[in-house]
């Protein structure tokens, strides 16, 4: 029993992760209908920005978050700028915004393993802090467990005050209900699109600087696995719906880690796969989506 | 030894046109979102490969019985498993194909533990060389003839319509689903004959050869020539396949890994630059015809 509520605990750290990165699959998908294969690259970008400003700029855990967020968000700000943009002004068919997203990933994925960017071997993640084991009712949680959690949580927290509570969550929500009116009410819709894609890439390059420190090895190539799982966690949930990429990709984090720990570590990725498809049979608009009517 | 690199690189673009034309008939024709289809390639791979190195004292009989079987058994995967999915729509039949692409590179990834000749995640080794250039190029040509025919029949303008406007078509008298299964399962039994003729091509398989990455790269295929036309998709399989590999030989060594880092750049300006890829929705030659 108290084997199962270790991987429990073990699931909600893994979930914690995906939550951040499958909160900028569902509003970049909300606001401009765009699965965007590039966003698990992001989140690799921010486990290695994370890396050098631990290592080589010697800053402390919160510091390298924010310096990892902050670069994530002006990065992923130039690429929608530079790839998405002009797409989207010359109004091309849904498919070409796909195979430009995966046009930067590999991009991104490629360019990084260069020996004088990042480089392709596996890097192990320094630890920032001191690793504290607390016992809990015969369970044993680590401090970075709790860390996780709680900068999660505070993301999160963040996230939603901006979206349900300012003007400029207003105007997200209204761009992503309908871009046309939201444009006749004065919304710079272009700025809207780009502050997601920021908001999606802060919270992807902190989920990285976590990733890093929860499994302590990074490579270029890190972010393809855990994107597509985040993606599948959003879908889950009802893409386009924030309260349910959470749960989603809780639910994923959950799945993954009791596949690993009950039946065998080979089939995890089968099985979230597997029950995303059954999800989407029986309900195709996730969780806790809403149905949308026919449109002729 | 060039040459023979040549050929080999030459037979291999064979391959993947033929599961790009599938791929189109199922996208570009029918507007069916599949990032699966590479799934269906290693469903054909593997099952020819298996019988193919089982009774190998057959010769080529076994070799022709391997490639017709895994044509059917694609054939009828595809269309049990497009029952239940193509219920979904555009980007949520891409997500769901994706899984069930996912999931069969888990399931080959474990597949020593029920037959130990598949290999697993170690490769599957051993598998006789059939496959040469005319068998290749004789198979695209049929491939090609076959899709032809089928794009300008009955069952293609039908494809067309559903494309262009599902309820339309259903309006007209169309049985929208069961042509979307035929379609569906058509192109995927043309990847599972491309997976056939792969599999005695290069006599290795591994489970990584079909992964979701493989899938994309169809897609990208059937996109950069423009999606419903079979001019564009021969042609766009020979760009990429030889741009990619040409880049090899043209790059020096020290700038080598720079292919992987041009490469999508080329394709994110193409994608702007001309989004309805190379040919759009036109024809060439005698895959042209007047109505």
């Amino acid at each position: 029993m108290n084997y199962f509520f270790q991987q429990l605990l073990n699931g909600f750290q893994l979930g914690s992760v995906y939550a951040l990165i499958s909160l900028g699959y569902t509003m970049i998908y909300g606001i401009i209908r765009l699965i965007n294969f590039a966003h698990g690259d992001i989140f690799m970008l921010g486990a290695y920005f994370g890396f050098y400003a631990i290592t080589r700029l010697k800053f402390n855990f919160l510091l390298a978050i924010i310096f990892s967020m902050v670069l994530c968000m002006i990065i992923n700000v130039i690429i929608e700028k530079v790839a998405y943009a002009p797409l989207r002004k010359k109004n091309v068919p849904r498919i070409n915004l796909l195979i430009t997203a995966i046009g930067v990933s590999f991009f991104l994925e490629n360019f990084t393993s260069l020996k004088i960017i990042f480089g392709p071997d596996y890097q192990p993640y320094p630890r920032p802090f001191k690793i504290i084991t607390f016992d809990f009712l015969g369970l044993t949680i680590s401090s970075i467990q709790i860390i996780v959690f709680l900068i999660t949580l505070v993301l999160l927290l963040i996230l939603d005050y901006l979206i349900k509570r300012t003007k400029i969550g207003l105007a997200m929500r209204a761009v992503s209900y309908d871009k046309e009116t939201a444009l006749l009410m004065g919304i710079n819709v272009d700025n809207i699109i780009s502050l997601t894609f920021a908001l999606g890439a802060a919270l992807a390059g902190a989920g990285g600087v976590l990733y890093g420190i929860c499994y302590p090895q990074i490579h270029p190539y890190m972010g393809i696995m855990p994107g597509l799982k985040a993606f599948v966690a959003a879908v889950l949930g009802g893409i386009g719906i924030i309260s349910g990429a959470v749960l989603g990709s809780y639910i994923i984090g959950m799945v993954e880690v009791f596949t690993a720990a009950f039946i065998s570590s080979t089939f995890r990725d089968a099985i979230a796969f597997a029950i995303l498809i059954i999800v989407l049979l029986t309900r195709p608009q996730g969780l806790f989506g809403k149905e949308e009517g026919i449109k002729l | 030894m060039i040459n023979l690199y040549i050929i080999q690189i030459f037979s291999y673009a064979c391959c993947i046109t033929i599961s790009a034309l599938g791929l189109n008939l199922i996208y570009g024709y029918t507007g069916l979102f599949s990032l699966g289809h590479a799934a269906f390639m290693g469903i054909g791979a593997y099952l020819s490969a298996l019988l193919t190195k089982s009774f190998s004292h057959y010769g080529y009989f076994i070799y022709i019985g391997a490639i017709i079987s895994s044509v059917i058994f694609t054939f009828l995967i595809s269309y049990l498993i497009a029952i239940p999915i193509l219920k979904l729509k555009s980007d949520y039949l891409g997500i769901a194909t994706l899984g069930f692409g996912i999931i069969v590179k888990v399931l080959l990834d474990n597949s020593d533990k029920v037959f130990s000749q598949m290999g697993g995640s170690r490769g599957m080794l051993g598998i006789p060389n059939f496959t040469n250039l005319p068998i290749v190029l004789f198979s695209l040509i049929l491939i090609i003839l076959i899709m032809r025919n089928l794009i300008y029949s009955k069952f293609g303008r039908n494809l067309i319509a559903i494309r262009e406007d599902e309820n339309a078509a259903y309006a007209m008298g169309i049985n929208v689903y069961k042509q979307r299964l035929l379609a569906f399962a058509l192109g995927c039994s043309f990847a599972g004959f491309s997976g056939a003729l792969y599999a005695h091509l290069y006599c290795f398989l591994h489970p990584s050869n079909f992964d979701f990455l493989r899938s994309i790269d169809l897609m990208l295929i059937i996109v950069l020539g423009g999606l419903g036309s079979m001019s564009g998709t021969i042609i766009a399989s020979f760009l990429w396949v030889f741009i990619l590999e040409g880049l090899r030989i043209i790059l020096p060594q020290a700038i080598l890994d720079w292919r992987l880092v041009i490469y999508p750049l080329l394709l994110i300006l193409l994608m702007l630059l001309r989004p309805q890829g190379i040919f759009g929705n036109k024809e060439i030659l005698w895959l042209k015809k007047e109505y």
